[in-house]
């Protein structure tokens, strides 16, 4: 069991206050994810400023700032920021070189997002904890996923708690559990893809991402192969630098509950994370129907 | 029941736990109760088994008013998954949406739903009714054995799978029906069952009117499935 909630903004003048609608979202599912949670951000200006990338990372070596400031240019005003298990760097650079930069320089950590729009947090806690660590009422943006784990598969570590963030802002939360996902693994190693964990749900991040970067697939289209290429239960919640994306199995036995306001759209496992949403007593109300793939772009 | 008081006894659940809710709801002192700050808790008020009335002011989470036994449950709010599952009498009303296996296995008693309730619902029916005065979800009425559903609007996918003897009333489409469930013919007794089952849910006046009563289609068992032919 796990908790899911996620925001896509309509409306610019919400974007002040992303984070403080986030931080009560949490309220609503942490009975469903005790022990730890990841969060997604797109569009927070204070945390990523227009030009500048971001590359969060677990096990990062102590003068992570030092090691990567070295290898770019001095005007790329590198800085570092530890928010739970996650080193969050940021340079004046894209985040491909970014990226790199780091995996180069720190090859034993484990890159858990990288993005030009969006910042990644995982961290091992209690949810209402850390959603102050991550200091998310402050948190501004156009859109935010949160995800609060109870582990079932695998330990309680950082590394397990989503989003699965892999590709440049594309993350994904997930609830339930995939069958098939080693053969699709190796499949996805037959074309070059790398993994970085054993994780069920790092496989369909990562055959969303190939799909959308080797096969031009869109969101929703990538979407649908996955419900075509995929067995098992999930209710995933699928967000990209321009996107945001709920899909369920044909059974759709993990809860999944959508409100679609003209200033917003929101997903989450339970109603009550939604339920202080502005609005929401106009906004359409309805669970996602099974084997269906919804869309929105920014 | 004589010791019960008229007053209405108050409970709030930003001061109180569900298990103390629960725990007063199952020694009842009072007809009335009214529950405050539910903020989507789970098991709200389940196993009432007494003639009283309970409302619930604002949304619950999952379970609500499961094996209910007697007295009325109001829920001015939503409803999470598994609302008054394997009820056996009395009646549950949601005022807003039901999510999904709404009175799954219920035994007896009246769910009604003023909004749309979500898939499975009414899955393994074994003898109670339900309204639902929007759509319901796909797989809904999945194995129901007996009991009745009225739907006032629209049924998803493979409605009425592997269904055994419940009756299904559906007044707008049906997205696809599952296995060995069709359309029946609507009988005079089917119209006055049906009928019934809208005052139950204080719909008065759409029983009353003709038209709406008639634009309901019946739907139930081709009996294929359960009766196993011998192959001849």
């Amino acid at each position: 069991m796990c908790g899911i909630a996620g925001i896509h903004l309509r409306d610019e003048s919400l974007v002040p206050q992303l984070g403080s609608l986030m931080h009560d979202m949490v309220e609503g599912i942490v009975v469903r994810g005790p022990d730890s949670a990841g969060l997604a951000l797109y569009g927070d200006r204070h945390r990523l400023p227009e030009d500048y990338s971001s590359v969060s990372m677990l096990d990062a070596p102590n003068d992570i700032k030092q090691l990567v400031a070295d290898k770019l240019p001095q005007n790329a005003d590198v800085s570092v920021e530890e928010f739970a298990e996650t080193t969050f760097v940021r340079a004046k650079v894209f985040s491909k070189e970014l990226a790199q930069v780091v995996r180069e320089v720190a090859p034993d950590a484990m890159i858990i997002g990288t993005g030009d729009d969006s910042v990644v947090y995982k961290g091992v806690g209690n949810p209402m904890d850390l959603r102050e660590t991550y200091r998310l009422s402050e948190a501004t943006g156009w859109q935010g996923v949160i995800h609060t784990r109870l582990a079932t598969e695998s330990a309680v570590d950082a590394e397990g708690a989503h989003p699965y963030s892999v590709g440049n802002g594309l993350s994904m939360v997930h609830n339930g559990s995939f069958s098939n996902h080693a053969t699709i693994r190796r499949e996805l190693e037959d074309e070059g893809v790398e993994f970085d964990s054993q994780n069920d749900t790092e496989v369909a991040a990562r055959f969303i991402s190939y799909r959308m970067e080797e096969k031009g697939d869109d969101l929703d289209s990538a979407l649908k192969e996955l419900s075509r290429t995929f067995d098992g239960f999930y209710t995933l919640l699928v967000t990209t630098e321009n996107g945001f994306a709920v899909a369920r199995d044909e059974f759709a036995c993990k809860p999944a509950i959508v409100a679609e306001h003209p200033k917003w759209v929101a997903m989450a496992s339970e109603f009550q994370a939604i339920s202080h949403l502005p609005g929401i007593e106009d906004a359409k109300i309805f669970e996602p129907e099974p084997g269906k793939v919804y869309t929105w772009n920014h | 029941m004589e010791s019960l008081t008229d007053t209405t006894v108050n409970i709030d659940l930003n001061e109180k736990t569900v298990r103390d809710l629960n725990a007063a709801l199952h020694a009842p002192t009072a007809k009335s109760y009214h529950v405050t700050n539910p903020q989507g808790v789970h098991s709200v008020a389940v196993g009432i088994k007494d003639e009283i009335d309970v409302e619930v002011d604002g949304d619950v989470g999952y379970f609500c008013g499961g094996m209910h036994q007697k007295g009325n449950l109001t829920v001015s709010g939503m409803a999470g998954p598994g609302v008054g599952e394997n009820m056996m009498s009395g009646k549950i009303h949601i005022k807003g949406h039901a999510s999904q296996s709404a009175a799954a296995t219920a035994h007896g008693g009246l769910l009604v739903v003023d909004g749309n309730a979500s898939t499975r619902c009414g899955i393994s029916l074994k003898g109670g009714d339900i309204v639902v005065k929007g759509n319901i979800g796909g797989l809904s009425a999945f194995m129901a054995q007996a009991g009745r559903m009225v739907i006032c609007g629209d049924a998803g996918e493979a409605l009425g799978d592997s269904i055994f003897e419940a009756r299904l009333y559906v007044r707008g489409t049906v997205a696809s029906l599952g296995a060995d469930c069709i359309a029946k013919e609507m009988r005079d007794e089917h119209r006055e069952e049906l009928v019934q089952l809208l005052k139950d849910a204080g719909m008065e006046d759409e029983a009353n009117d003709d038209d709406y009563v008639n634009s309901f289609t019946r739907y139930g068992s081709a009996r294929t499935l359960y009766h196993f032919n011998s192959g001849e």
